[in-house]
C-alpha cells in the first residue's frame, strides 16, 4: 500500500498546482456527465411519470425491462453507440464519433433507465397517496404528472444523483465512443485507465481521488439544496 | 409564463452543451496502438507537427486489431500500427492507400527477478518459449488480437507449441492492452512479451527484468497507412497525407530517433529514403 | 368568493339513487340502496362502522363505480362532469408538499378558477396568516381547513365530507363546523358523513341512517333525533349499536 500514501500526496499537489490539463479533464468530465444527467432526466422523469400514473397491457413487462436495463453494461452501450456513430454506421454522416457529444449520447443511454426506473418508483409511491384526491379534483393526466414531478422534486434530485454517479464513474462507454483523445475526449475515468495501463498506479489513484472529491462536491451541493428545502418543510 | 421560459432556456442550454464544442477544424484522427501512445511518443511528436503545419492530430490508442477494424469502418484518417501482414491485407482490401515502413523497435520477454523458468540471458526466443512452456511457469498473453498478440502467436507457432491448450493453466490470456497485461502479469508472477518502448516507459515494474532479448525474430516493425479516401469520403486525405509525409521526412525521422525515455531510445526510424 | 351552486346549468339536486349495489372482493358491501336528497342544507349520513357511509360518498362522487343501480344528480347520470361540480374532503387531508397558498393555487389553476380567489378562500377558512407556511407542518385542524379551502376553490355545487373532523380537537371541530354551516347557507348542498352523534345533532337538516349497506331511515333532523322509526337508529343514538 505504499502507493496509497503517495497517491494522496499526489492528488493534493495536483489539485493545489491547478494543473491546466487536469482542469481541462475535470471540466470535460463534468460537462459530459452533467449534460447526460440532465438529458436523461428530461426523458427518464417523463417516462417514469407516465409509467407511474398509467395502466396499460404489458406495463409490468415494461417495468421489469426498465429495471433490468439499470444493469446495462457501459461497454455494451459504448459498442451500440459506436456501431451507430461509426462512419460505417447509420448515423456516421453526423461525424460525431470521438467527440464529447458521442460521450454524452452514450452516458445518456446508460443512465436513462436508472432515472426512469427509480423515478417511476418514487412517483408511483407518491401517486398512491395522491391518486384519490387527484381524481376528486378531476385532473388531467398532464396535470397529475406535473404535480407529481413537482411534489417529488427533492426525492427526484436523489434519483438524478444516482444517474450522475453512474455516469461520472463509468469508463467502458466513453473510452469506446470518445477514444480517450488528449485535449478532446479525455475525461477523468479514461485518464485513470490510461495511467493504469502505463503502470503509473500512484498517478491513476491520485486522479481517482480527485474524481471522488468531485463526485463528493456535487453530492454535497445537492444535499445542501435538499436540506434547505426540508428545513423549509416542503419535502 | 415564467416556467415555460425557464424550460425553454434549459433545453437550449442542454442542446448547446451536447453539441460539438467546435466544428471540424481540419484536425486528423490517427488510429494507433497502445504501445506508441503509452510510451509518450505522440506527446513528443505531435506538438512539433502541429507547430509546423497547424494541423491538430487526435490519437485513438487501441490494439492493432481494433485500430484496423476502426479504420475499416472509416473512423480515422491515418493508421499507425505494427502487424505487417494484417496491414498489407488492409491495403489489399482497399481500406488504405499504401503502407510504408515507419520505424521499428523490438519485443522483449520480461519476467520476475528469480526467473523460475531459467530463461534469463537467452537470445533464442523460440528456445526460451519452449523452456517456459516446459517449466510450468506462468505466461501472460495479451489475447486481444493486437499487433503484439499476433507476433507472440507467430513465435509460439515457430517454436512448435500451441499454448492455447494450456489456456487458463500456465498460459493466461488477459484480453487487455499492453499496460494492463503487464500489470496483470506482474501481479501473478508471469512472463510477459512486450515491446521495448512500453517496457521502458512502464512505471510499475516492481522486481521485473528483461529476461529474453536480441533475437532478430523479435523485431517489431511499425507501418503507417493513409485510410483510403475513395472508400471513405469522410477521410481528411490532405491532412493525413501531410502527417505521413512529415513522419517519413528526414525531419520526422530525426524526431522519432530523438525521443528518449530514461536516456534510452525507444523507436528506430527506418522509412525508405 | 368561490362560485356557489347553480353556476353551470341545471342544479345537481335532487339526487336520486335507485337500487345501488357495490360488491368488492366477493363481498356485498352495499345492496339495494335507494335514496333521494333534494332541496338545500346539510344532510348528515350516519351509521355504525362498516355501514357503508364512506363507500356511499365515494359512489356519489364517482370515485368508484357501482356494481348495480343508478345514481342521478339533478337528472344527470354519474359522470366526470358531475364529479367536477362536486368536491370531497377526505377524513385524512391529502395535502401537496407545498405552502398553504400553493395548495389552493394548485386547485384554482387546475380548474381554471380565478387566481384572485385565493386570499378570500384562505380568509374564509381562517388561514390568511399561514398562507406562506408548509401545508404539511400545520396542525391537524389547520390541515383539514386547507383541504376545505381547496375543495371550495373548485366552486362546488355539492360538498361531500367524509368524517373530516374525526381526529380533530374540539376547537378545530367547532371552527370547521361553522365554516360548513356558512357554506351551506350560501347555497352549497352539503352531504356530511359522521359517526359523531353530537356533531350530527349540531349540523343536520336531515339525516340518512345507514346499516349494512342499506338506508334504514331518512328523516328531517328533528324527527330523527326525537323519534327514530327503527330500533337500529335508537340503538345507535344511544351508543349501543356496534356493527
Amino acid at each position: 500500500m505504499q502507493d496509497f500514501g503517495e497517491a494522496v500526496g499526489m492528488a493534493v499537489s495536483l489539485v493545489a498546482s491547478g494543473d491546466g490539463d487536469l482542469i481541462e479533464i475535470v471540466l470535460l468530465s463534468l460537462r459530459v456527465s452533467l449534460t447526460a444527467t440532465a438529458l436523461s432526466c428530461v426523458v427518464g422523469l417523463l417516462l417514469g411519470a407516465v409509467l407511474a400514473v398509467t395502466r396499460f397491457r404489458g406495463r409490468q413487462a415494461v417495468i421489469v425491462a426498465v429495471n433490468a436495463l439499470m444493469g446495462l453494461p457501459p461497454v455494451v452501450v459504448g459498442l451500440l453507440v459506436y456501431l451507430h456513430l461509426s462512419r460505417a454506421g447509420p448515423l456516421g454522416f453526423l461525424g460525431l464519433l470521438y467527440t464529447p457529444t458521442a460521450m454524452i449520447i452514450a452516458q445518456t443511454l446508460l443512465i436513462t433507465p436508472i432515472v426512469t426506473a427509480l423515478s417511476r418508483q418514487v412517483l408511483e409511491d407518491l401517486h398512491s397517496e395522491y391518486a384519490e384526491q387527484f381524481r376528486s379534483f378531476c385532473l388531467s393526466r398532464g396535470q397529475i404528472v406535473r404535480a407529481l414531478l413537482w411534489d417529488a422534486r427533492y426525492s427526484l434530485l436523489t434519483v438524478a444523483l444516482a444517474g450522475f454517479g453512474r455516469a461520472i464513474a463509468e469508463v467502458g462507454a466513453v473510452i469506446i465512443v470518445g477514444g480517450n483523445i488528449d485535449h478532446l475526449t479525455r475525461v477523468m475515468t479514461t485518464a485513470i485507465a490510461l495511467e493504469t495501463s502505463k503502470g503509473d498506479l500512484a498517478l491513476a489513484l491520485a486522479l481517482g481521488l480527485v474524481l471522488m472529491a468531485i463526485a463528493l462536491a456535487v453530492n454535497v451541493v445537492v444535499q445542501g439544496v435538499r436540506l434547505t428545502a426540508v428545513r423549509h418543510a416542503y419535502a | 409564463m415564467r416556467t415555460r421560459q425557464t424550460v425553454l432556456a434549459t433545453a437550449i442550454a442542454l442542446v448547446a452543451l451536447a453539441l460539438p464544442a467546435h466544428a471540424k477544424d481540419g484536425a486528423i484522427l490517427v488510429q494507433s496502438t497502445t504501445s506508441t501512445a503509452n510510451s509518450g511518443l505522440y506527446d513528443y511528436l505531435l506538438p512539433m507537427f502541429q507547430d509546423k503545419t497547424g494541423i491538430r492530430v487526435n490519437v485513438v490508442a487501441v490494439g492493432t486489431g481494433q485500430a484496423i477494424k476502426n479504420a475499416t469502418n472509416c473512423d480515422g484518417d491515418v493508421l499507425l500500427v505494427h502487424a505487417k501482414p494484417a496491414e498489407e491485407a488492409f491495403v489489399a482490401e482497399g481500406g488504405g492507400v499504401a503502407r510504408t515502413d515507419l520505424m521499428y523497435n523490438d519485443f522483449v520477454i520480461v519476467g520476475p527477478a528469480d526467473d523460475p523458468a531459467g530463461v534469463g540471458g537467452m537470445t533464442d526466443v523460440e528456445a526460451a518459449l519452449d523452456k517456459i512452456a516446459g517449466s510450468g511457469a506462468l505466461f501472460a498473453s495479451r489475447g486481444d488480437d493486437s499487433g503484439t498478440h499476433k507476433k507472440e502467436r507467430a513465435l509460439w507457432a515457430e517454436a512448435g507449441i500451441d499454448p492455447t491448450t494450456a489456456s487458463g493453466g500456465w498460459y493466461r490470456e488477459t484480453g487487455s492492452g499492453m499496460g494492463a497485461t503487464l500489470n496483470t502479469g506482474i501481479g501473478m508472477g508471469a512472463y510477459v512479451m512486450t515491446d521495448r518502448a512500453t517496457w521502458i516507459s512502464f512505471a510499475n515494474k516492481q522486481d521485473y527484468e528483461i529476461q529474453v532479448q536480441g533475437d532478430e525474430d523479435l523485431f517489431n516493425q511499425y507501418g503507417v497507412i493513409l485510410v483510403n479516401p475513395e472508400k471513405c469520403p469522410s477521410v481528411n486525405a490532405e491532412g493525413g497525407q501531410a502527417f505521413i509525409d512529415w513522419l517519413l521526412s528526414a525531419e520526422g525521422q530525426a524526431a522519432i530517433a530523438d525521443y528518449r525515455v530514461a536516456e534510452q531510445q525507444l523507436f528506430f526510424p527506418n522509412a525508405p529514403q | 368568493m368561490a362560485a356557489p351552486a347553480a353556476a353551470s346549468g341545471p342544479s345537481l339536486v335532487p339526487l336520486k339513487v335507485r337500487g345501488l349495489g357495490l360488491a368488492l372482493g366477493g363481498k356485498q358491501l352495499i345492496s339495494g340502496l335507494d335514496l333521494t336528497i333534494g332541496g338545500q342544507g346539510i344532510t348528515m349520513v350516519m351509521g355504525p362502522n362498516g355501514a357503508g357511509k364512506s363507500l356511499l360518498l365515494r359512489l356519489l362522487h364517482g370515485l368508484i363505480a357501482p356494481s348495480a343501480g343508478r345514481i342521478c344528480w339533478g337528472g344527470h347520470p354519474m359522470s366526470a362532469s358531475v364529479t367536477r361540480r362536486q368536491a370531497l374532503v377526505f377524513q385524512k387531508p391529502v395535502l401537496l408538499r407545498r405552502s398553504v397558498a400553493a395548495n389552493v393555487d394548485f386547485v384554482l389553476r387546475a380548474r381554471k378558477g380565478d387566481a384572485r380567489q385565493r386570499d378570500a378562500l384562505l380568509d374564509r377558512v381562517g388561514l390568511s396568516d399561514k398562507a406562506g407556511q408548509a401545508a404539511r407542518l400545520l396542525s391537524g385542524g389547520e390541515q383539514q381547513r386547507v383541504a376545505l379551502a381547496r375543495a371550495l376553490a373548485t366552486g362546488p355545487e355539492v360538498l361531500l365530507l367524509d368524517e373530516p373532523t374525526a381526529s380533530l380537537d374540539p376547537t378545530s371541530v367547532h371552527l370547521f363546523e361553522s365554516i360548513i354551516r356558512d357554506t351551506a347557507r350560501q347555497g352549497v348542498r352539503v352531504i356530511f358523513v359522521s359517526h359523531d352523534v353530537g356533531q350530527a345533532r349540531r349540523m343536520a337538516d336531515d339525516v340518512v341512517f345507514l346499516h349494512r349497506g342499506r338506508v334504514v331511515e331518512h328523516k328531517p333532523a328533528k324527527g330523527f333525533f326525537d323519534q327514530p322509526d327503527t330500533e337500529l337508529a335508537r340503538a345507535h343514538l344511544a351508543g349501543r349499536l356496534v356493527m
